[in-house]
């Protein structure tokens, strides 16, 4: 159909991207207690990168997850410190921009 | 670091017994693709290094995009190569067990289940549609649109400055609100074409690449023998859909439809594509 935006998670057969092939095989399909027990969802990073897929954009910006592209080196830990700090940031900033302007002029 | 490790069993799907996966096919790790029969299932498994694949070393894999990735890729490549061959169950990613008595005991506990999966998807291949709507970001606005730095007014009072940026916020609402009708018609007409269907919730397109918002992110289960038509359909409604762009993906292992059919009214999966 029509083409798709190139990009590191691109896609690399029938049109399928990685979003597609992640949504697919990490929250779709049979669940079987293996015997390694691991919880997809108790990975701290990974989950963060997981509200990506799973959860809409509107709630992923609403979150501030928009974050992890930027710098990927960054430890899950540092990362939530930075994000809570990064939250409050934005939450003065708000507060400070309403009290200045009619509601409509935030975005 | 050691070469002759410890073996665990990663397991991508099951299929019915004497169902066998293409000679030389790899899997994650770059293993081979191998069977583990028990009564009338198969299980498809690779013998991974333990080094890699046991708990602490999935934990931190996991961490790590790249290599999800690959081993994403992996499975997905196993699961849909077999699935164009036979009727495959997908299972989620790293299901690992520690030998073949694991995965057999797994195969026999659960057998009616998933041999009742099997039979209401066997001929059935899934397909991804996605529509997306141009991002207002990128319509033109009347004024500079507020970014994430804040425009003051060019010239104009500011009440005339806010009141242009107000009828532009509300013409973009409106051709949102269009879009998702539009979005949701396609998907109306799609789920009657399909046997069952999905809708999963929009993809952020910082992941996806995708240009413009995802309005609608939807999974069809079509017989074998209607892909083409399906296929048509989706580029009538594409030809329908002014402002849209309608993308189809597939044919995948049938993940989103693993489990029992829901109730007809039970409307699929949680997230209405774009709505609200």
């Amino acid at each position: 159909m029509s083409s798709q935006v190139p990009s590191p998670y691109g896609s690399s057969n029938g049109g399928a991207n990685l979003a597609d092939i992640l949504e697919r095989v990490l929250d779709k399909g049979v669940v079987i207690a293996g015997d390694i027990r691991i919880n997809l969802l108790d990975i701290e990073l990974l989950t963060i990168k997981l509200r990506l897929i799973v959860a809409s954009v509107e709630r992923a910006e609403e979150m501030g997850i928009d974050w992890w592209r930027d710098d990927p080196s960054l430890s899950s830990g540092a990362r939530r410190r930075e994000l809570a700090r990064e939250n409050e940031r934005l939450r003065e900033r708000i507060a400070a921009l309403e009290e200045q302007e009619p509601r409509e002029e935030i975005t | 670091m050691s070469t002759q490790g410890a073996e665990l069993m990663y397991t991508y799907a099951v299929a019915r017994a004497g169902c066998r996966p293409p000679d030389g096919l790899l899997g994650v790790a770059d293993a081979p693709v191998e069977t583990v029969v028990e009564g009338a299932l198969t299980a498809l498994v690779s013998r991974v290094p333990a080094a890699d694949f046991d708990e602490e070393a999935l934990r931190a894999h996991l961490e790590d995009m790249a290599w999800l990735e690959r081993t994403a890729r992996a499975h997905r490549s196993v699961v849909d190569t077999a699935a164009a061959e036979f009727c495959v169950l997908p299972l989620r990613l790293v299901t690992v067990h520690r030998d073949v008595r694991g995965v057999r005991q797994v195969l026999a506990q659960r057998a009616e289940e998933f041999l009742s999966a099997l039979v209401s998807l066997d001929g059935r291949m899934e397909w991804g549609v996605k529509a997306y709507v141009e991002d207002p970001g990128t319509a033109k606005p009347s004024v500079p649109a507020s970014g994430s730095s804040r425009q003051a007014p060019a010239d104009g009072s500011g009440r005339d400055f806010l009141r242009r940026r107000l009828a532009h916020r509300q013409a973009q609402e409106q051709s949102q609100r269009r879009a998702d009708e539009l979005a949701a018609a396609a998907h109306e007409a799609l789920d009657k074409f399909a046997e069952r269907s999905r809708l999963h919730r929009p993809q952020d397109p910082r992941l996806s690449g995708a240009g413009g918002r995802n309005v609608l992110n939807g999974a069809y289960l079509i017989p074998r023998e209607q892909a083409g038509a399906f296929a048509g359909l989706v580029g009538e409604l594409a030809d329908r859909s002014p402002g849209v762009r309608i993308e189809l993906t597939g044919p995948w292992a049938p993940y989103s439809f693993t489990q029992a059919p829901q109730p007809p009214d039970a409307g699929g999966d949680a997230g209405r594509g774009g709505a609200g």
